[in-house]
């Protein structure tokens, strides 16, 4: 008998059918590992399992018996809790107060939470997650915050744990931590589906793993005998070379230097903290750490988007000062192209056609305009033969580009950037929500970039990718630049500790 | 081909249904005062596009294309305007000022195009304020432009009571504008090449109107301001990533969005009163919000629009002439239910309509399957 059980699920959307004759078979008390590019349809199965989409037809059987979930209530009471990307706590609740939320049984909250307080810490020590039920949500790290999230699922007695994406935002540390949580919680009969892109966690943790690939379950394989490159092979669907291929860079004039760089946000936080950085042409500067340690800042202050407090960014032919900003568009100019950490929120527009978004921040430039009117077939052919050299797909420059896949959305704005031949690129998390043969070659580009003896300063918290691109790697932590190595001395276990501050540990957290 | 929903269930067929079912609720409405819905429209519809209605209806057309372009232009920046009606109002001071003053003097091909920049210029300076203290203090458009509207009132009666009224009239009125600054009437047009039509308050201003209409459709999508534009309107951190200024984009926005609801007064002022009046916006500013809401924000939904309630406006009287127990108030109630189903309940149908078609394709799918079957 299997703890969870899909036969024949089937989830169209409009045209698309998001899921095809889906089966899949876990058995009690596995960790299972369910993998696959971005729109191969995990994410509409995990939702049809707890009850956020309805399939078209199927039977999800939870140990057995043949359950209709029709929302989340009934997944929990079948006893499945998921763990979201994107944690779902009130930030200003304590601990306690978070778990409870949605299961008070009873006007009173007091009782409750007296209730609530003795099971949680049997829980805690059952299980051995530290967490101080009494602590606010907002002031522990982001590794205690998914903690929260388990012990929610658990609270309500959760026998199959769903996790989605659940290392993106930790440090090597906090992930090797969790996956000791998901240990224990294997040993004491929970079953576990981990749905994640990095196939190392797979080979890491999991018992069996599942490959979907455009709505289809293309594999169910023990972990124990398959490989990472035959995993990716099944996800794209053809052979992938995961490493990239480049030779020693051979590093120029400095190309962007900044000098005692401090930025302060509108709360008066110090988000950039007298940073100062060299990157020159012909090299890739790989700035790593986990995310909100200040490199969007980082990225931005240089891109001329968010004003800086103290120091200078000096380009090749002027400096930002705080006395003297320079608008975006102006450093477009000075050969500067930028590829924005977020595309949906700063690269392109999204109600845009893609042929607008492909000229974003270069509008005004006369190839695109006539006097008065914008030149809209110009623009047009423009876009379309980008699409042709950048393998958009797609090629059809009058869709909208909300309707692109975030692989080909990303390639238009690397498109766009990289065209205008710059002398630096500013590139974050260039391949966030990408999928994997997109990856591929974006990170090719980044490398002919570099080649071509530009200057590139790359964000990323992927820390593969950082170790994959870069030349020289320098780690922020806390608005600081708290280390630097050069990559071919560099390895996960380090930069890890870098990223972590090494004393910032998660327990110091905790107190403070 | 019709991956999504297609555009003409989108911008057509679901507005036409929306306003069918106002007016079914209307009808309701009327049967509950004991009029015959059937003879109702029947009048509404003679009323107002009939011969002699049809000149009044598209005087009102005029004014609503004006200030629901007005609202328009703006949302594409994200932003709601709802000054419409003040800035209406300062624009036909603009006029009026420029005909009394130059009205004797000069030429009407000359003093038309100077009405024409007076009238924009006093309602883009209204909508100036509002829009400067938007960008750069983030005071919000919505209450600003309110607040303004208020005081182009107050402002309108200290200038009619105290500074503007004719000495030889009772009313708060301005003296008229000379005749040959008057703008020609559509009779007098038509009979300049000898037609003649019934008296209407028509125009030439409708031209104006409908000129209006393509500029505004190729400033916002065939020129580097309006992408700039839409740009800060659909996402503004895009924007700022560009290097798009949005503080240029609004205050430059709600100047085009104020000097579109002034030109209203070239119509009402320079048309037809022919002198400044108490209050002569009377409404049509927020009603150009409802036409701009129909009209999804583009300009030949603006136009449809327009007609739709110029039409309401005129065939209502017509009502109110014919039914005795009908007030011309009863037009409000249409509209409201117009505005009802075609603004706020827009999303209602939707989800319903939108099966449609696909329905229809599922039904022709299998439909074929079984053909082949059998075959």
């Amino acid at each position: 008998m299997y703890a969870l059980e899909l036969k024949n699920i089937n989830k169209s959307f409009g045209d698309v059918h998001a899921n095809k004759n889906i089966c899949l078979q876990i058995p009690k008390g596995t960790i299972h590992g369910i993998v696959g590019e971005n729109g191969a349809g995990k994410s509409t199965l995990m939702s049809i399992i707890y009850g956020f989409y309805e399939p078209d037809n199927g039977e999800i059987l939870v140990n057995g018996n043949a359950l209709k979930i029709n929302d989340s209530c009934d997944a929990i009471a079948a006893g499945i809790g998921m763990v979201h990307q994107h944690f779902m706590l009130v930030e200003n609740f304590t601990v306690l107060e978070n778990v409870l939320l949605g299961a008070e049984d009873g006007a009173m909250l007091n009782e409750s939470l007296g209730k609530a307080r003795k099971r949680l810490e049997k829980l805690e020590e059952e299980f051995s997650l530290e967490v101080n039920v009494d602590a606010i949500v907002e002031r522990l790290s982001v590794g205690l915050q998914q903690r929260v999230e388990i012990l929610k699922a658990l609270y309500r007695d959760a026998k199959i744990l769903i996790l989605d994406e659940p290392t993106g935002v930790l440090t090597p540390q906090e992930t090797k931590h969790l996956f000791k949580i998901l240990n224990i919680l294997k040993e004491q009969g929970v079953t576990i589906v981990l749905i994640t892109h990095k196939l190392q966690e797979i080979l890491d943790i999991t018992d069996n793993v599942s490959v979907m690939r455009q709505g289809e379950m293309v594999a169910h394989t023990k972990t124990k005998g398959t490989t990472r490159e035959e995993l990716a092979e099944l996800m794209v669907g053809r052979k992938v070379r995961l490493k990239v291929d480049k030779s020693d860079s051979e590093v120029k004039e400095s190309l962007l230097s900044i000098q005692n760089l401090s930025v302060i946000d509108h709360q008066n936080v110090p988000r950039v903290n007298n940073v100062s950085l060299e990157v020159k042409a012909g090299e890739v500067v790989g700035i790593a750490g986990v995310s909100g340690n200040g490199q969007s800042e980082l990225l931005e202050a240089i891109a001329g988007i968010t004003a800086i407090q103290a120091g200078k960014i000096q380009f090749a032919k002027e400096a930002i000062t705080p006395e003297h900003p320079i608008s975006p568009d102006k450093i477009r100019k000075l050969g500067v192209a930028h590829v924005p950490e977020d595309r949906h929120k700063m690269g392109m527009v999204t109600k845009m056609t893609a042929s607008e978004a492909a000229i974003l921040g270069y509008h005004n430039d006369k190839t695109y305009n006539g006097r008065i009117l914008m030149d809209l077939k110009a623009v047009e052919q423009d876009c379309a033969e980008k699409m042709q050299r950048w393998d958009v797909r797609p090629p059809k420059p009058e869709l909208k580009s909300a309707n692109f896949s975030g692989g080909n959305q990303q390639k238009l704005i690397i498109a766009r950037e990289v065209e205008q031949n710059p002398d630096v690129l500013l590139i974050g998390q260039p391949t966030r929500g990408v999928d994997i043969g997109a990856i591929e070659f974006i990170h090719e580009q980044v490398i002919k970039l570099r080649d071509a003896g530009k200057a590139v300063l790359l964000v990323s918290v992927e820390l593969e990718e950082i170790m994959a691109l870069a030349d020289r790697i320098v780690v922020m932590f806390d608005g600081q630049i708290v280390g630097e190595v050069a990559a071919k001395d560099a390895d996960e276990l380090t930069l890890g500790l870098m990223m972590a501050n090494a004393a910032g540990n998660e327990d110091n957290q905790q107190e403070n | 081909m019709n991956q999504s929903m297609p555009n003409w269930v989108n911008y057509a067929l679901i507005p036409v249904i929306n306003v069918l079912l106002a007016f079914l609720v209307s009808a309701i409405v009327f049967v509950m005062i004991d009029i015959n819905p059937i003879e109702a429209a029947e009048v509404m519809i003679k009323g107002a596009f009939g011969s002699e209605g049809l000149g009044y209806t598209l005087y009102y057309t005029t004014n609503l294309i004006f200030t629901g372009l007005a609202v328009s232009v703006a949302f594409h920046a994200g932003l709601f305007n709802i000054g419409g009606e003040g800035q209406a109002y300062l624009g036909g001071l603009g006029v009026v000022l420029v005909c009394l003053g130059f009205g004797d003097q000069l030429p009407l091909f000359i003093l038309m195009p100077l009405c024409i920049l007076g009238a924009a210029f006093f309602g883009a300076a209204w909508a100036f304020i509002p829009a400067y203290l938007q960008a750069k203090r983030g005071s919000h458009i919505v209450i600003t432009t309110i607040m303004f509207n208020f005081l182009a009132s107050s402002l309108m009666v200290y200038l009619l009571v105290n500074v503007m009224k004719d000495p030889r009239q009772m009313a708060p009125v301005s003296s008229a504008i000379p005749e040959a600054s008057q703008l020609p009437s559509f009779q007098d047009m038509m009979a300049a090449i000898g037609v003649s039509i019934g008296s209407s308050p028509l125009n030439l201003s409708f031209f104006f109107a409908l000129i209006a209409c393509v500029l505004v459709w190729i400033y916002v999508w065939h020129t580097r301001w309006g992408y700039e534009l839409r740009s800060v309107g659909f996402n503004r951190n895009a924007a700022q990533y560009a290097g798009i200024s949005h503080v240029k984009v609004i205050v430059v926005t709600m100047m085009i969005s104020g000097a579109l609801s002034g030109m209203m007064g070239i119509n009402e002022v320079q048309g037809v009163s022919h002198q400044l009046k108490l209050d002569f916006v009377a409404g049509y500013g927020f009603t150009g919000i409802a036409v701009a809401l129909m009209g999804r924000n583009h300009p030949i939904g603006v136009i449809l629009a327009s007609l739709l309630f110029g039409g309401l406006y005129q065939g209502g009287s017509d009502l109110a002439f014919d039914f005795e127990n009908v007030d011309r108030e009863i037009v409000v109630v249409i509209q409201g239910l117009v505005i009802l189903f075609s603004g706020a309940l827009e999303h209602m149908l939707r989800p319903q309509i939108v099966k449609i078609p696909m329905l229809y394709a599922k039904l022709r799918a299998s439909n074929n399957q079984n053909g082949s079957a059998e075959a």
